[in-house]
C-alpha cells in the first residue's frame, strides 16, 4: 500500500497538467475553428497569417 | 457615412436618432479606423478554398488581412477605411464562391463570447474531478476498507467541494433568481441535489461513513453544464430584432432652405420642409414629389418588381430608393410618423408575442420539477418516520433521490438534439438564429412564400426573343448609358454596340440618342410611343417602329423543389406577393402553386399569417424584403435568404446561407425528426428514473447505481440524439 503515496499525487499531477493544457488552449483560442486548422496543414502554401 | 462635419454638440440634443451619435462616437474615438468586415462563405468546405478566398482577397488592393474560419463558413477581413462587403463579395465572386455580408457584431460575439468560455472553463474543471474522482470511487466500490476508504473519501472531498461550489455557480445563480420569483425551475432541484449530496457525504467522511456521493455530485455537474454549454452555443447566435430595423432609416436629409440643400438628422426635418433624394439614394421621408422626374425602386418596401414613375404630385414613402433623377419632396411624415417606422412598429408588436412560446424542455421542467421535490421530501418523511428519528439514514435516503431523479438525462435531452440538428443544418447552409425555431419549425403545417427576391433572384432577365440585329446593337448602346435596373439587365447582351451619339438620359422616361440621323429611344411605353405590353417591359423606337424587350425574374435554384417537397411533406403551400397580378400569377403557375395571392401590402401580409395561425395553423413564413419583415415576425417560424434586407434577416429565426433554397424541405424534415427525437429523449430519461427512484426510494440506491444510471443514461440520450438523418 505505500506505493499509494506516489501513485496518487502522481495522477492527481497527471491530471492537472491536462487541465492546465486544457485552459492554456482555451485562452489561446484554439478552439475557435477546429475544421479549418485541420484543413489548413494541408495546403501546400506557408501560412504566413497565423491565428492570433 | 461622412458625419465629419457635424458637431456632436449639436446632435447630442435629438435624442431620439440614435444611430447618428453612436456613428458620430465611433468616428471621434478612431478617426481613421480601418474597416472590419465579415463575409459568409456558404461553399467553402476544403483547404483549397481557403488559400483561393484568402489569396484572391489579400490581392485586392485595400485588404490588408484575410482569414477564413472554414468551422463557422465565414471569412474576416481587415481592410483600407471605406472598403465595403459587396465590392469583396464580388472579387469572390470572381474566384467562384458566393459570398454575403454578415453583421460583424452578430459573430464575433459568439467568438469572444465570455459566457461561452467560462462555461468551458467550468466543463473542463468539472472533467478533471469528475475523472479522478471516478479512480478512488472505483477502489472503494470494489471493497477499500477503514483507513484506505476514508482516505479515498477525504481525498475525493478535498477534489469535490471546491469543484461543486466553483462548477456549480450558474446553476445556483439560477436557482436563486428562480425562487426569488417564487417558481421552481430546473435549477432549483439540480442546486438542492449538488449542495444536498456534498454536505451529507462531507458528513459521512467526517465520521468514517460506508457511502459517499462524492463522484454522483461531480458528475452530476459535469453532465449538466455539458447541455448548459451546448445550449448556450446554439443560443449564441439568437437576436431580437426591432432595433436593427431602425438603423436602417436613412438617418439624414438634405433640406432645402433658400435654394441649398443643407443636410440635417432626420428628427430635424419637419412637416412641410422640401426635400431633396439625389439619384440612387433612399427616401428619408413620406413626402409628395414636388419637382423632378424620376423612377422610383419600392421593391423592398411592396414587393413590386417593376420601378414606377415619379412626377410632381406623385406621393412617395420613406425607404424607396430614387433611380434616375433627382427629385424635391415635400415632407407628409417623418421620422416616428414616417411608413418605415410604423412597420417598425408592427415588428415589434408581432415579436412581443413570439416570445411567450413554451419550449418542450419548459413543459417538461414544469412536470418534473415539483416531482422530483415531491418524491425526496416524502422519502425522508418516511424514513424519519420508519427509522424512528434517525436524520442521517433518512437525509442520505433524500439525496440518493434527487441524485437519481435529477434531470440529468433531461438536461442533456433537448441540447444535444438541437447541436446535432443545427450542426447539420449548417452544414446544408441553414442558420438557425434563434434557440426554439427548431421545435417551431417541427409544427409547421403551412408555408407561406413571398415572391421577389425568395422564389425569384429579384433581378430581371431579358426574355429570349427575335429582334433584327440594328434593333439589338442600338438597345444595347442606350442600355449602356442608364444605371436603371432593366437597363443593366440589358447591357449583358453579348454583342457589338451600335454607334448611338448625343447619349441623353431623361430621368423617368429613359435614354435619348441619335443613330443613323434618327433620334432613338428606349425607356417607357409612352415615352417611346408604343402600347404597353402585359408584362415587365422596356421599350425600344429607332424612327417609326417600336419594339419591345420582356424580362421574366429568374427562379431562384431549388425553389420548384422546395416547393415539391414541401407539399409532398403534406404542408398547404400560399404565395403572397406585393407585386402585380400578371407577374404573380406566372410564377405561380411555374411552381404549380394554386394559391395565390398579388397585390398585398405589409400590413396584409401579416394579417393573412395572422389569419391562418388564428384558425390552429402554424405558419412559416419565407420572405426577404422590408414588406415581409412584418409577416415574418408574426409567423410561428420564419426564413429568410442571406440576400434579404438586414431588417428580414434579424426578424426571421433562420436563414439560408446560400443562394439554393432546397434546403428548406431539408430543415423541415430535420426539424421534425429532431423533435421526435427530443420526445424519445425525455421518454428514455424517464424510463431510467422508473428503474432507479424505486431503488433509492427503499434505501437500496448505492453511490454506484446512481453514478451508473446517470453516465448510461446520458449517454443513451446523446447516442439517440445523433441518429439524425
Amino acid at each position: 500500500m505505500q506505493i499509494l503515496t506516489i501513485l496518487i499525487p502522481a495522477s492527481l499531477l497527471l491530471g492537472g497538467v491536462g487541465l492546465c493544457g486544457f485552459f492554456w488552449a482555451l485562452r489561446t483560442r484554439q478552439f475557435d475553428d477546429p475544421e479549418g486548422d485541420a484543413n489548413r496543414i494541408l495546403m501546400p502554401d506557408h501560412d504566413d497569417q497565423p491565428a492570433p | 457615412m461622412a458625419h465629419a462635419d457635424t458637431s456632436p454638440g449639436l446632435i447630442s440634443a435629438c435624442p431620439a436618432c440614435l444611430a447618428v451619435p453612436m456613428a458620430v462616437e465611433t468616428a471621434s474615438r478612431a478617426p481613421a479606423a480601418a474597416a472590419h468586415l465579415m463575409l459568409s462563405l456558404p461553399t467553402a468546405h476544403c483547404a483549397a478554398c481557403i488559400s483561393t478566398v484568402e489569396a484572391a482577397l489579400l490581392a485586392h488592393p485595400g485588404v490588408s488581412s484575410a482569414r477564413v474560419n472554414l468551422t463557422r463558413k465565414h471569412v474576416s477581413v481587415a481592410a483600407s477605411p471605406g472598403m465595403t462587403a459587396a465590392e469583396l463579395a464580388d472579387v469572390l465572386e470572381k474566384v467562384g464562391f458566393e459570398a454575403h455580408e454578415l453583421d460583424p457584431g452578430l459573430l464575433s460575439a459568439t467568438a469572444t463570447d465570455r459566457q461561452g468560455r467560462e462555461l468551458l472553463i467550468r466543463l473542463g474543471v468539472a472533467f478533471f474531478a469528475m475523472m479522478n474522482i471516478m479512480l478512488f470511487s472505483v477502489a472503494v466500490w470494489s471493497g477499500a476498507e477503514d483507513a484506505t476508504r476514508d482516505m479515498f473519501h477525504w481525498i475525493s472531498a478535498i477534489i469535490a467541494v471546491p469543484t461543486v461550489a466553483f462548477v456549480g455557480q450558474p446553476f445556483f445563480r439560477a436557482a436563486w433568481a428562480a425562487l426569488r420569483v417564487g417558481r421552481l425551475g430546473m435549477d432549483v432541484p439540480i442546486s438542492l441535489a449538488l449542495i444536498l449530496a456534498t454536505s451529507i457525504s462531507l458528513y459521512e467522511t467526517v465520521h468514517s461513513g460506508e457511502m459517499a456521493y462524492f463522484d454522483a455530485a461531480v458528475m452530476l455537474s459535469f453532465f449538466l453544464l455539458l447541455g448548459r454549454y451546448l445550449d448556450h452555443r446554439s443560443r449564441a447566435l439568437a437576436r431580437s430584432a426591432a432595433d436593427e430595423l431602425a438603423a436602417l432609416e436613412v438617418p439624414r436629409a438634405l433640406v432645402m432652405e433658400g435654394g441649398i440643400a443643407v443636410p440635417r438628422p432626420i428628427a430635424e426635418v419637419a412637416v412641410g420642409d422640401l426635400v431633396l433624394v439625389r439619384p440612387g439614394g433612399r427616401m428619408p421621408v413620406d413626402g409628395v414629389v414636388v419637382s423632378g422626374q424620376s423612377e422610383i425602386d419600392c421593391g423592398l418596401l411592396t414587393g413590386e418588381s417593376l420601378p414606377v414613375f415619379a412626377g410632381p404630385g406623385a406621393a412617395v414613402s420613406a425607404g424607396a430608393v430614387n433611380l434616375t433623377g433627382p427629385l424635391t419632396v415635400r415632407v407628409t411624415a417623418a421620422g416616428r410618423d414616417s411608413s418605415l417606422h410604423r412597420m417598425a412598429d408592427l415588428v415589434a408588436v408581432a415579436e412581443h408575442a413570439k416570445n411567450r412560446y413554451t419550449t418542450l424542455a419548459e413543459r417538461a421542467a414544469r412536470v418534473y420539477s415539483p416531482l422530483v421535490h415531491l418524491l425526496s421530501f416524502s422519502a425522508f418523511g418516511f424514513w424519519m418516520w420508519k427509522t424512528g428519528g434517525d436524520v442521517r439514514f433518512s437525509l442520505n435516503i433524500s439525496a440518493a433521490v434527487l441524485i437519481i431523479t435529477c434531470p440529468c438525462a433531461l438536461g442533456l435531452a433537448v441540447p444535444a438534439v438541437v447541436t446535432a440538428a443545427s450542426g447539420k443544418l449548417f452544414r446544408k447552409g441553414v442558420l438557425i438564429k434563434n434557440g426554439t425555431a427548431l421545435e417551431r419549425l417541427a409544427e409547421v403545417d403551412t408555408a407561406v412564400f413571398d415572391k421577389t427576391g425568395t422564389l425569384t433572384m429579384g433581378e430581371p432577365r431579358p426574355i429570349a426573343a427575335e429582334y433584327p440585329e440594328g434593333a439589338k446593337a442600338v438597345c444595347l448602346a442606350l442600355a449602356r448609358a442608364s444605371s436603371h435596373p432593366l437597363a443593366r439587365a440589358l447591357s449583358n447582351l453579348t454583342l457589338t454596340a451600335a454607334d448611338v451619339t448625343d447619349l441623353r438620359e431623361v430621368p423617368g422616361y429613359g435614354v435619348e440618342g441619335r443613330y443613323d440621323g434618327q433620334t432613338v429611344r428606349l425607356g417607357r411605353a409612352e415615352w417611346v410611343g408604343t402600347a404597353p405590353v402585359a408584362m415587365t417591359a422596356t421599350y425600344l423606337s429607332i424612327g417609326g417602329q417600336t419594339w419591345s424587350f420582356g424580362f421574366t425574374d429568374q427562379l431562384r435554384p431549388g425553389a420548384a423543389q422546395v416547393v415539391a417537397r414541401l407539399a409532398a411533406q403534406g404542408m398547404t403551400i400560399r404565395l403572397v406577393s406585393g407585386d402585380t397580378a400578371a407577374s404573380v400569377g406566372a410564377t405561380a403557375r411555374e411552381l404549380a402553386i394554386t394559391d395565390w395571392t398579388a397585390g398585398a401590402l405589409p400590413a396584409q401580409k401579416m394579417a393573412i399569417v395572422n389569419g391562418m395561425s388564428q384558425q390552429g395553423h402554424k405558419v412559416l413564413m419565407v420572405g426577404d424584403g422590408l414588406n415581409d419583415t412584418a409577416a415574418l415576425a408574426a409567423a410561428h417560424v420564419s426564413i429568410s435568404p442571406a440576400s434579404a434586407l438586414d431588417a428580414a434577416r434579424v426578424a426571421s429565426d433562420i436563414v439560408l446561407l446560400g443562394r439554393d433554397m432546397s434546403a428548406i424541405s431539408d430543415a423541415t424534415r430535420i426539424a421534425r425528426q429532431a423533435s421526435r427525437r427530443m420526445v424519445e429523449n425525455f421518454l428514455i430519461a424517464g424510463a431510467y428514473n422508473l428503474i432507479a427512484v424505486p431503488l433509492a426510494l427503499i434505501g437500496h440506491a448505492t453511490p454506484l447505481a446512481a453514478a451508473l444510471a446517470m453516465s448510461l443514461s446520458s449517454i443513451t440520450v446523446t447516442l439517440n440524439a445523433m441518429r439524425l438523418r
